[in-house]
């Protein structure tokens, strides 16, 4: 191999890179821009639900329980009707995502000990929101339901202890206390940004030279398909790892992620991941060589895969087997295992060993299977 | 018997912002005369050819294709022409006669001839019994007298022809020539743009263009005869470096240059030449072979013509 | 070491494709030093001949030695010894002619010094010395031509491979060109040019006419035409069609043809014929200006050639 020849390729490519800047916006803006709009955006978890409320009782306790709900963060009291038609009409119209209707003889139930049930509509067209709120719901209800009942026992004379349920569960959560959403997003836009340089940018490398004409040329002179692929790459891994140090950096300092592992897991961990997206998108240059064809194949086997299939936007373990089984081809799971880990789990190597195995595994095949792929001839 | 000009261009001029593309060109050509614009690329020819199809507006002067304004008229002047580009024109994915069905119905050609005119399109290019595969597969000759027939359809008095056969091999390329001399007899007016030296003699008249600019215009006879600023020979001497260096310092020589194993030289006078140089040449110690007058080529022509260095 | 023997030597040359046989069973030599033209339409299997013997493609059937090396069983050794300039003369438009200039002596290894000596010579001798620093893509077509050349030799081969190398550059570059072609032949480089320009077939010391992936004839042009049969007559008049017509049934004419300037025939016998031209001309009422032999072209010997192939039934 010599280096002299893979350093001009090298040098090339940086040149040209730098003389279309618009490739350059592509890797830093587009992660920043999905950052921003991902992270203020996208909350799956869920506050201030619209509530419509039908109050059949108007009494004094049925205020009581519809102030609970206004005191929830989770709920916003947007407006009383009076009939289920103007709920219905609200539900439809997405107005509301929740409807509470509270019984006539809500009151009388109550102080009678008979048991009453509150009756709860549910917007659920998004099933996430809508079992959020059905659980939220429950536990306002749930909440006042105890005071209720602890009230009932006082009112007995009898000890308060009386009235606490046999079981209890306290929850704690571990590594995201306070279940925001964002951490555990924003360190997957870091891996999304790397398949974004390796699909839209890597990808383009050789299809480009075959479609201007300069590859026929490249072809004749001495240098070796491993130089053309180790100078074509250098430039796209160092953009790669500026970008994860960009969104590393906007995460933790802007967005305020923790950030509990070492910086040499991430380090090791985004390298590898570079190496194989690279290669695979090298390779669908060198099997495509047209520039539309391989951006596009490049999205369909990098970034897609990526969005649905690596723990990204769905949970693995709530997949069906079959699928489950095909996540094991996709990269991007053991990245993001391992940058959830780095950023909220502070897991040391071994802790971290087997995604990070997987992922060198994964990379010596693809590095191999990539070297191989290039041939020096025309067909 | 000298009718209306068929085509009549005075001042022409098209500017793009602050490029000329045609500069100041006037010219006519008379029915049935076959006019090339012969020129390298950017020369200007097509700029010309699409202001003449009523596809771009000049800036300044006037064209007259058929007697009609191309400024005026241009859906008029559109339907006097025939226009055939080999390389852009025919559609590889249908057959010939699916091609010169929907040329014709581009051209409006009426019904009743449609089928007529079909059937000769595809007698003159050649294609009886194979109009119905798809032209991907036809050869580059068979695709170029297609293409013609496409063109020409709805007789047209006036055909534009863009570098009809370049890249053509030579016998598929005289045939087509014959075809077009054919069309001329018969009265059609055809102007011919072109880069290449060898359709060029096909012409009648040149119009040689040069960035913009009119250059020269006469048939190829005049344009050869009239050009150099003397005669052209072909002399060959060995060896060939000292030679070369011997020819630009003989007497009577304007210009020197090797070609192919031997050299064409520009001479002040041919005879004189042809009398003199030999002994000069041996009286050097070099050893001279044959040594000839021969008629320029119109590239010498273009040469001569335009001379001076490129940026 | 340059070896002696030919610089380029191809036996048997094929080169399938799906359904089309482009390069068939293809035969010629070239001496060292010597400037060789591959000549033909499109589709004759120019390109691909060019491409086989740069070692960028591989035939399917026959040898090519190139610079001392078989190209068919070890295409990269000869990349070392020789260069080759595609149609689309293989420049980066989006780098500088310097960036272009250093890209390709970086993978020759050319070291810096010689590189600099070398790229101005180059550029100096093309006239391009004050666009070092202009971005090749906006180079008129001639320069970009020339760019490609020096690019081309900024090591040095012992063979010089150039596909079209002046499709579409004007006529004054073209000469420019030329010249500086001869000036490298001179120097001891063998150059191979492929052209469809039949006219620029003449400017080469030997040539190969490739027909339909087949080889026509190959010789120098002198030689060829003075072995073709027949001798080309020209008569220049202003009713071409009348006297086509009329000489059409005069024996000893086997070609007869409209060009601009009148008429051109092949006639066995031109002292015997030119004077019945004029006879039956004269008979006929009809106007010659010009009636004499005339050298013929390689247009002439291509079609000529391509008659006797098809009469032997090939």
């Amino acid at each position: 191999m010599n280096w002299g020849r893979a350093v001009a390729i090298g040098r090339k490519e940086v040149t040209q890179i730098r003389r279309d800047p618009r490739s350059l916006l592509i890797a830093f803006l587009m992660p920043v821009l999905q950052m921003a709009l991902l992270g203020y955006g996208a909350r799956l978890d869920a506050k201030h639900l619209a509530v419509y409320v039908f109050d059949r009782d108007g009494t004094q306790d049925s205020q009581a329980l519809l102030e609970r709900f206004r005191a929830s963060e989770y709920f916003e009291l947007v407006r009383a009707v009076d009939d289920y038609g103007a709920l219905a009409a609200a539900i439809d119209a997405g107005r509301c995502k929740l409807g509470v209707v509270v019984p006539p003889d809500f009151s009388r139930r109550l102080r009678d000990g008979d048991g009453v049930t509150v009756q709860a509509l549910v917007d659920a067209t998004d099933d996430n929101t809508a079992n959020l709120a059905i659980g939220y719901a429950q536990g306002v209800v749930g909440a006042y339901s105890a005071a209720v009942q602890l009230d009932w026992i006082r009112r007995q004379g009898l000890p308060d202890r009386v009235a606490a349920p046999p079981l209890s569960i306290e929850a704690r959560t571990w590594y995201n206390e306070d279940l925001d959403s964002r951490n555990f997003i924003i360190p997957g836009i870091v891996a999304l940004a790397m398949s974004l340089v390796g699909a839209l940018l890597a990808s383009l490398t050789v299809a480009r030279e075959w479609e201007r004409g300069t590859m026929e040329q490249l072809v004749s002179t001495p240098v070796t398909a491993r130089e053309i692929m180790v100078g074509k790459l250098a430039p796209y891994f160092a953009i790669g790892l500026a970008d994860a140090a960009l969104c590393v950096g906007t995460g933790v300092f802007w967005f305020e992620v923790p950030f509990r592992g070492t910086v040499d897991t991430l380090v090791i961990a985004t390298a590898l991941f570079l190496v194989v997206t690279l290669a695979i998108a090298f390779m669908i240059s060198v099997a495509i060589p047209s520039q539309i064809g391989a951006s596009q194949m490049a999205i369909l086997v990098t970034l897609l895969p990526f969005n649905m299939l690596s723990g990204f936007a769905f949970p693995i373990d709530q997949m069906p087997a079959a699928i489950r089984l095909i996540t094991y081809l996709v990269w991007g799971r053991y990245y993001l295992t391992v940058l959830k880990a780095v950023f909220l789990k502070g897991s040391g190597v071994l802790a971290i060993a087997e995604p990070m195995l997987a992922m060198v595994v994964y990379a010596v095949v693809v590095g191999t299977l990539a070297t191989r792929a290039f041939r020096k001839t025309l067909k | 018997m000298n009718a209306a000009p068929a085509v009549l261009v005075e001042g022409l001029v098209k500017r793009f912002g602050t490029f000329t593309a045609v500069d100041d060109v006037s010219f006519s050509a008379q029915r049935g005369e076959v006019l090339g614009f012969l020129g390298p690329n950017g020369a200007g020819k097509s700029t010309i050819i699409r202001i003449l199809c009523a596809l771009l507006r000049p800036t300044a002067g006037r064209a007259l294709v058929a007697g009609l304004d191309v400024t005026r008229e241009p859906e008029a002047v559109r339907a006097h022409l025939g226009y055939m580009s080999q390389r852009f024109s025919l559609y590889d994915d249908l057959t010939a006669v699916e091609n010169l069905r929907f040329f014709g119905g581009l051209y409006r050609v009426p019904d009743a001839v449609l089928a007529e005119r079909i059937a000769w399109a595809v007698e003159m290019a050649g294609l009886t019994g194979r109009e119905t595969e798809l032209v991907g597969t036809l050869a580059g000759g068979w695709k170029q007298r297609l293409a013609l027939g496409c063109a020409v359809l709805h007789q047209p008095p006036i055909v534009f022809l863009d570098e009809p056969t370049s890249g053509v091999d030579p016998v598929s390329r005289r045939q087509f020539w014959q075809l077009i001399h054919h069309m001329a007899e018969s009265g059609v007016t055809v102007f011919v743009s072109t880069h290449y030296m060898d359709e060029a003699e096909y012409c009648h008249r040149l119009a040689l263009m040069d960035r913009g600019r009119l250059v020269a215009l006469g048939t190829p006879g005049e344009l050869k005869r009239g050009s150099l600023r003397g005669a052209l020979l072909r002399v060959e001497c060995q060896p060939l470096g000292e030679a070369l260096d011997a020819l630009g310092r003989a007497p009577g020589v304007l210009e020197a240059a090797v070609f192919g194993d031997a050299f064409h030289v520009t001479v002040s006078a041919a005879e004189p030449a042809l009398r003199d140089l030999p002994r000069w040449l041996t009286e050097r110690g070099l050893q001279c072979g044959a040594i000839a007058e021969i008629p320029p080529s119109l590239e010498d022509v273009f040469v001569a013509r335009v001379g001076g260095g490129r940026a | 070491m340059p070896d002696a023997g030919p610089s380029v030597a191809v036996e048997g040359l094929t080169k399938r494709f799906a359904a089309t046989t482009a390069v068939d069973g293809l035969a010629f030599t070239v001496a060292p030093g010597e400037l060789f033209g591959l000549v033909g339409p499109d589709g004759a299997g120019k390109t691909t001949t060019m491409r086989m013997l740069a070692g960028v493609m591989a035939p399917d059937g026959g040898s090519a030695l190139v610079a001392g090396c078989d190209v068919v069983r070890d295409p990269e050794g000869v990349k070392h010894r020789i260069s080759y300039m595609p149609q689309r003369f293989g420049l980066y438009e989006d780098l500088t002619v310097d960036e272009n200039i250093r890209f390709y002596a970086d993978l020759f290894g050319v070291r810096r010094r010689e590189r600099e000596a070398r790229a101005m010579r180059l550029l100096t001798a093309s006239g391009m010395e004050r666009f070092r620093d202009r971005l090749a893509g906006q180079l008129s077509g001639g320069m970009k031509q020339k760019l490609g050349l020096t690019c081309a030799l900024i090591h040095t081969p012992q063979v010089l491979l150039l596909d079209e190398p002046t499709t579409g550059v004007d006529p004054i570059s073209r000469r420019d060109f030329w010249r500086i072609l001869y000036e490298l032949v001179g120097e001891g480089v063998t150059v191979l040019t492929s052209t469809a320009y039949l006219d620029e077939a003449e400017r080469c010391h030997r040539l190969a006419l490739l027909h339909e992936g087949r080889l026509l004839f190959c010789d120098a042009p002198a030689r060829l035409k003075a072995g073709m049969p027949g001798t080309v007559v020209a008569v220049t008049t202003t009713a071409a069609s009348a006297v086509r017509d009329e000489l059409r049934a005069m024996p000893g004419v086997s070609s007869l043809l409209i060009v601009g300037d009148g008429v051109r025939l092949v006639v066995d016998d031109a002292g015997a014929r030119i004077p019945e031209i004029h006879a039956r001309l004269r008979a006929a009422g009809l106007v010659a200006t010009y009636v004499a032999v005339v050298p013929p072209t390689i247009e002439d010997l291509f079609v000529a050639s391509v008659g006797r192939a098809a009469e032997r039934g090939a």
